[in-house]
C-alpha cells in the first residue's frame, strides 16, 4: 500500500499503484465512492453516481491487467461532465429538458477514455447545457466550491472542478466554450486544459456553440492532464470539424527537454508573453499578486517576460456573447418534445406544444442566450450584429498571431476575481458575461489553454494563472506547467476537511 | 436603439419560447442591458475582413471532409426512441397537423 492515502494520488501515481499491484482498480473505486457518499451531499458535484457499473468496471480493469495488458489510465476512476452523453448512465446536460434522457450511444471522448480502461463513478453537475460561470444555473442543485462552501467553484465545469479538488475524483472531463475548464480549474485551485478547437471530438457532447466547444481534463497537475488528453484526443470522423492528425502522446510531448534546457532552467529560452490588456486596473490586487508570483517562478526556471498586446480583448465579450448565442439558439432548436425530452403535459396544437414544452424545459439563462441568438441572427440584425462579431473574431485571432510573433506562450490571470460568493451576481447576467473577459479570446481564436494553480488570493481561496499556447501547442503549455509544478506545490494543496 | 415589448415577443415566437408576462419583462431589460455592451462592436471598421466562421480557418484552409457514400450504421430505432415523449408502432407522435 502506498503511504499516501488513496484519494491523495493523482491520475499517473494511482496508474503506477495500480501497475505495481499496490492498489487494484476494485479498491481504489470502493474507497472513492465511499468518499463520495460522504461528502458529496454538501458539495453538490455529482448529478448521478452508479456504484454497480463503477465496480463492475474496475473489476474488468483489474481483469485486465491480471490479463498482462499495461497502461496509464487502467483502472483509473474518474467522472464525466454530464454534457457527454453515456450509455449506461442518464444524460442531462444539467436540464430540466433531458430528465430522464438515456443516450443510445457515448460520446468519443468517453467512449476512448473506457477503452483506456477507465472507471466512470458517474456524472458531474455542470451549468444547464454548459451556460455559466458559476454552476448556480444547473437547474438540478448548485455546486459548493470545496475551498468554502459558500462560494462557487466556477462554471460551467463546477461540478467536475469541485469533485477533483475534493479529492473525490483524481480527474474529470470538463468542457470549454468561453472559459468552462480554465475559470472553475482556476476557482478550485485545480489544473485543466482546453486543446485546440478541433483536437478532442464534439461528437456526443451536447452541442452549445458548436465552433468554440471543445473538451478537456481536469486534473490536480499537468501530469495527469497530459496522460488524459493523450487518451481522449484524435481525429474522429464522427466530428465534421475534428483535426486529421495522428494520435498524440502529450506526457512524451510533457517531458521533452527543451533545447537548451538544463537542470535548473527547463525553461530556459521560453519567451511568455503578457497582454498589457490582461492586468487592467479592474483586476483584484490579489490575484494580479498570485499571476505575478507564478510568473517569477517561470522566470526563475528560465522563461523570458515580453510585453505584448490584444488589443481587442475587451471586444471579446460582446462577440462572444453574440456569437456563442446564435449558434446555440440554433443547436437547442432540436430540443422540441418530439424525439427525446420534455414534453409539455397539456398544449392546444403542434406549436404550442414547441412553446410550452420549451418554456417548462429550458432555465433563464438558457432562455436568455435563446432570445439573444434569435435576435442577432434574425433578418435585418444578421449583418450588424452576428457578421460583424464574425469579423471582429478575424481580427482577434490575428491579433494573437502578431503577439506570438513575439513569444512562445501567452499569460495572465484566468479571472479579474477569486471565486465569489453564491447569489452574489444577483439578477445582473450582463455582470456574469463581462468576468470572463479573459478567456473569451483564447476561445474565440480556437487557442490552447491552461489553467494553473499558482497561489491563494482574498479568503484564502485559489488563483490561476492562465497560459495559452499557439495552434497545436499543447505539448509546449503541459510542458511549462509541468515544469512550474516540479518546482513549486500550490497544485498539492488541498482544501481543509477534504 | 432598445428593444420594446413588440420586439421581445416577436423574438420569442420566432424562438418557439412561451414566457410569461413577468418574463418578458424581466428579459426586456436585461437584453436592453446586454445590448448595450454590444454597441462598441458596431464602432469598429470591419470593411475588408473576412468573418471567421470556424476558428482554424484563421491560420489554415479548412475543407469540408465527404464521408463515403455507403451504410455505416445499424438500424438502432428502438434505442433510438427510448427516451421520446410518445412513439407508437416505431414513429414519434405529434399533435395533429392537418385536418
Amino acid at each position: 500500500m502506498s503511504p499516501k492515502p488513496l484519494h491523495e494520488l493523482g491520475v499517473a501515481e494511482l496508474g503506477r499503484a495500480l501497475a505495481d499491484k499496490a492498489v487494484s482498480s476494485r479498491e481504489a473505486t470502493q474507497q472513492l465512492l465511499a468518499r463520495v457518499t460522504a461528502h458529496d451531499t454538501g458539495l453538490g458535484a455529482f448529478l448521478h453516481v452508479d456504484m454497480a457499473a463503477a465496480l463492475a468496471a474496475a473489476d474488468a480493469a483489474d481483469a485486465r491487467r491480471a490479463a498482462g495488458e499495461q497502461g496509464a489510465l487502467l483502472g483509473v476512476p474518474l467522472a464525466h461532465k454530464d454534457i457527454f452523453v453515456t450509455q449506461d448512465m442518464p444524460t442531462t446536460a444539467g436540464s430540466k429538458m433531458l430528465d430522464g434522457y438515456q443516450s443510445p450511444f457515448d460520446a468519443t471522448v468517453v467512449a476512448r477514455l473506457k477503452a483506456a480502461g477507465t472507471v466512470s463513478l458517474g456524472k458531474l453537475n455542470c451549468d444547464e447545457f454548459a451556460m455559466g460561470s458559476a454552476n448556480e444555473n444547473s437547474a438540478y442543485k448548485p455546486v459548493a466550491n470545496p475551498w468554502d462552501a459558500a462560494r462557487v467553484p466556477g462554471g460551467s465545469s463546477g461540478g467536475s472542478a469541485a469533485a477533483v479538488a475534493a479529492r473525490l475524483v483524481p480527474a474529470a472531463t470538463g468542457t470549454d466554450t468561453g472559459g468552462s475548464i480554465r475559470q472553475p480549474a482556476s476557482f478550485t485551485g485545480i489544473t485543466g486544459i482546453k486543446p485546440t478547437y478541433g483536437v478532442c471530438s464534439r461528437y456526443g457532447m451536447i452541442a452549445f456553440a458548436s465552433s468554440l466547444d471543445q473538451a478537456g481534463p481536469m486534473a490536480r497537475s499537468a501530469e495527469d492532464c497530459a496522460l488524459l488528453l493523450s487518451a481522449m484526443s484524435g481525429f474522429d470522423e464522427r466530428d465534421a470539424t475534428s483535426v486529421q492528425q495522428p494520435a498524440q502522446d502529450f506526457h512524451a510531448q510533457m517531458l521533452a527537454a527543451r533545447e537548451g534546457a538544463t537542470a535548473a532552467q527547463p525553461l530556459k529560452g521560453l519567451r511568455i508573453g503578457l497582454p498589457k490588456e490582461f492586468f487592467p486596473a479592474g483586476l483584484s490586487a490579489d490575484v494580479a499578486k498570485a499571476v505575478r508570483e507564478g510568473l517569477a517562478q517561470l522566470e526563475k526556471l528560465g522563461a523570458t517576460l515580453v510585453d505584448v498586446s490584444l488589443p481587442r480583448t475587451e471586444l471579446a465579450i460582446p462577440v462572444y456573447y453574440i456569437i456563442a448565442p446564435a449558434e446555440a439558439s440554433s443547436n437547442l432548436s432540436r430540443f422540441d418534445g418530439v424525439k427525446f425530452g420534455h414534453r409539455a403535459a397539456e398544449y392546444s396544437d403542434l406549436l404550442d406544444m414547441y412553446k410550452k414544452t420549451r418554456a417548462q424545459g429550458f432555465g433563464a439563462e438558457v432562455k436568455r442566450r435563446i432570445m439573444i441568438g434569435t435576435y442577432v441572427l434574425s433578418h435585418g440584425y444578421y449583418d450588424a450584429y452576428y457578421l460583424q462579431a464574425q469579423k471582429l473574431r478575424r481580427m482577434i485571432a490575428d491579433d494573437f498571431q502578431q503577439a506570438f510573433a513575439h513569444c512562445d506562450l501567452i499569460a495572465g490571470p484566468v479571472a479579474p476575481s477569486v471565486a465569489w460568493k453564491a447569489g452574489e451576481q444577483g439578477d445582473d447576467p450582463v455582470k456574469a458575461y463581462l468576468a470572463d473577459i479573459f478567456t473569451l479570446p483564447g476561445s474565440l481564436a480556437g487557442l490552447p489553454g491552461m489553467s494553473v494553480p499558482v497561489g491563494f488570493g482574498e479568503g484564502g481561496m485559489p488563483v490561476g494563472l492562465q497560459l495559452l499556447g499557439n495552434y497545436f501547442k499543447e505539448g509546449q503549455l503541459l510542458h511549462t506547467a509541468h515544469a512550474l509544478q516540479q518546482a513549486t506545490d500550490w497544485h498539492q494543496q488541498a482544501p481543509a476537511g477534504y | 436603439m432598445a428593444l420594446t415589448p413588440q420586439d421581445v415577443s416577436r423574438i420569442a415566437n420566432l424562438a418557439r419560447l412561451e414566457l410569461a408576462e413577468s418574463e418578458q419583462a424581466a428579459l426586456l431589460g436585461q437584453l436592453n442591458g446586454f445590448f448595450s455592451i454590444v454597441e462598441q462592436m458596431s464602432a469598429v471598421d470591419t470593411s475588408g475582413v473576412e468573418p471567421l466562421y470556424t476558428p482554424l480557418s484563421a491560420v489554415q484552409e479548412v475543407h469540408l471532409r465527404l464521408r463515403e457514400d455507403r451504410v455505416t450504421e445499424t438500424d438502432q430505432r428502438a434505442l433510438n426512441q427510448r427516451s421520446a415523449p410518445a412513439v407508437e408502432d416505431g414513429l414519434f407522435l405529434v399533435p395533429k397537423v392537418i385536418e
